[in-house]
């Protein structure tokens, strides 16, 4: 993929999170901002990879840490939101 | 690579995948538009994150499945306990610090793509696109880790939140700012455009980035006061989004550029929406300080104008109200009066009172602080009002009571053209035919003046805990019905 490709899919995409994010009442912004969070820990494909597929020691290593960082974010961004939102939804009758 | 158990598909059956995965989380955060649909929206992301890994695993040829497993399964065990065994009221500090581990990844997976990409017997240039988006990412991911860091201690109270102002911190952050951009400068050029180093004498450039970027990190957020932090979080959080899209053009991973640009975009917004919310620009929360306060004298404002009220007297008077707005600010986080905050309103919604809540986008710590912290109390989503739509209804409203807020319901800002807060937004609840507000004291808030809604003709004071004095109007109100 070439980097104009990659910079192409970059301005598209903040367009589209700029529409959908100004949709958000402020009621929801705590658990957007978690649930965002957690897609932000995406970055744990690129730490799957290097921890996986590390061809030295010390990529290795940093993989692995990244992977234990990122996992975290993905698993405890997506659950505190659930957490929050099952709230609103009691409140919510 | 490609010698996973599905790596015999071609490239773009991962593509595919990621874009499944892209749609999912597009669609969860549509569904963020409504309480109704948001769980919904939660589950579909996090759906799409899994679909995202699990084509990742699948594809690639995984070198050690073992580790790799135990990793996952690591993060997993601690992510879930931190969630599951934090309070509501420690929600602001777990936030910031997942957002934290989020960006420490992305500058851990960028600089490890930098090990590998280098093959230590030639001295081949590694291409400027790999090393100018990896000292990008190593950037933002290092500043967002250790901000984070430093906020969620500020935010558990283990740093101390007082705003601290000068130059020296100003200089300070200019000057390892500026070294953090020097070392990736030079690495761009000693083995992106040269290519001439060999690894030994190169990749020092990158930790030594990581290093400069640290403490630019935690000097720019360490001075910032805790009121201000509504404004930290979310730009931390759009920080982490964004790290995670320049790691995705580290990698040339498309899933890690859109998903990144998507939480880079939500963090921006709700930053801008967190400094409009006090009237002040993005520059000014992070290295300015508030202007000093007007020449106003506290005692002159307080004096001999203090009514002071009981939960009894303000029994009757909501017994006689037809329409009362409750305005939360960070005392009821900090006293987590939610729950009698909460009892409170539905005494009264039992007895035929109109109640509402009314709250300021930045009361709290973080954006939708005491939205979040009222559901957890079981309040009505319906019954939650933003200051543009509350504002209106002061006028009609019999009682309002301010628990825990103070500059978000200060006159100065509309009346006094030299406050520090002049033309922030605040709840006008002045407007009301009486007010209540429950402080422990006459204490100013974080901006430091006085505010003269305390000493309005239809203001009273109840002094107390906000949790011990909600209860006590619960207490009051039960045995009068």
């Amino acid at each position: 993929m070439s980097l104009v490709t990659n910079l192409t899919l970059f301005v598209l995409a903040a367009f589209l999170g700029y529409e959908i994010i100004t949709k958000i009442p402020t009621n929801l912004h705590t658990p957007l901002m978690s649930g965002a969070n957690a897609i932000s820990g995406i970055t744990l494909l690129g730490s799957v990879l290097v921890a996986g597929s590390g061809e030295t020691m010390l990529a290795t290593v940093l993989g692995v840490l990244a992977v234990v960082m990122a996992t975290i974010n993905v698993v405890g961004g997506y659950l505190v939101s659930h957490f929050m939102l099952s709230q609103f939804n009691r409140g919510g009758r | 690579m490609a010698d996973g158990v599905l790596g015999h598909l071609p490239p773009s059956a991962l593509e595919l995948a990621y874009l499944v995965a892209a749609i999912f989380f597009i669609q969860g955060l549509r569904d963020m538009t409504h309480p109704r649909t948001a769980t919904r929206g939660n589950l579909i992301s996090s759906g799409g994150m899994f679909l995202a890994v699990l084509a990742t695993v699948l594809y690639f040829e995984i070198l050690s499945p073992v580790l790799l497993a135990a990793s996952l399964l690591v993060g997993g065990a601690v992510g879930a306990w931190l969630a599951v065994s934090v309070e509501t009221t420690e929600m602001p500090q777990l936030v910031g610090l997942f957002n934290g581990f989020g960006g420490g990844a992305s500058t851990l997976v960028a600089g490890a793509e930098l090990v590998d990409a280098v093959d230590p017997a030639t001295t081949a240039s590694l291409g400027l696109e790999l090393t100018t988006t990896a000292a990008i990412a190593g950037i933002v991911g290092t500043v967002t880790f250790f901000g984070s860091l430093v906020a969620a201690g500020k935010l558990h109270g283990l740093v101390g939140d007082s705003p601290i102002q000068g130059r020296t911190n100003q200089v300070m952050q200019a000057l390892f700012f500026a070294a953090a951009v020097l070392a990736g400068l030079f690495l761009i050029v000693q083995s992106g455009l040269l290519g001439e180093a060999p690894v030994a004498e190169w990749l020092p450039a990158y930790w030594a980035l990581v290093a400069a970027a640290a403490i630019f990190g935690i000097l720019l957020v360490y001075p910032i006061g805790g009121a201000d932090m509504p404004v930290v979080i979310a730009l931390l959080n759009s920080m982490s989004g964004l790290a995670a899209a320049t790691t995705g053009f580290v990698l040339d991973n498309t899933a890690l550029i859109v998903a990144g640009t998507l939480v880079g975009a939500a963090g921006l917004i709700l930053t801008f929406i967190m400094c409009d919310s006090m009237n002040r620009s993005l520059t000014n929360v992070l290295f300015g300080s508030m202007a000093e306060g007007g020449d106003e004298d506290m005692e002159d404002i307080y004096e001999g104008n203090i009514t002071e009220t009981s939960p009894e007297e303000v029994e009757m008077m909501l017994d006689a109200a037809e329409r009362v707005v409750i305005v939360p600010g960070y005392g009821m986080a900090v006293a987590q009066a939610q729950h009698a905050v909460a009892e409170l309103a539905d005494l009264l919604e039992e007895t035929g009172v109109d109640v509402e809540f009314g709250i300021h986008p930045v009361a709290g710590r973080m954006p939708g602080h005491m939205n979040a912290l009222l559901a957890e109390a079981d309040v009505d989503y319906e019954q939650m009002r933003e200051l543009e739509s509350v504002n209106p209804t002061f006028s009609q409203t019999d009682v309002v009571i301010v628990t825990g807020a103070n500059d978000v319901v200060n006159p100065s800002a509309k009346e006094d053209e030299g406050s520090p807060i002049a033309g922030m937004p605040v709840l006008e609840v002045w407007d009301a035919r009486s007010v209540i507000v429950n402080k422990r004291s006459l204490s100013p808030g974080f901006s430091g003046i006085p505010n003269p809604l305390f000493a309005k003709d239809n203001t009273s004071m109840l002094f107390g805990d906000a949790k011990q004095s909600m209860q006590d109007l619960v207490d009051a109100y039960n045995e009068n019905h």
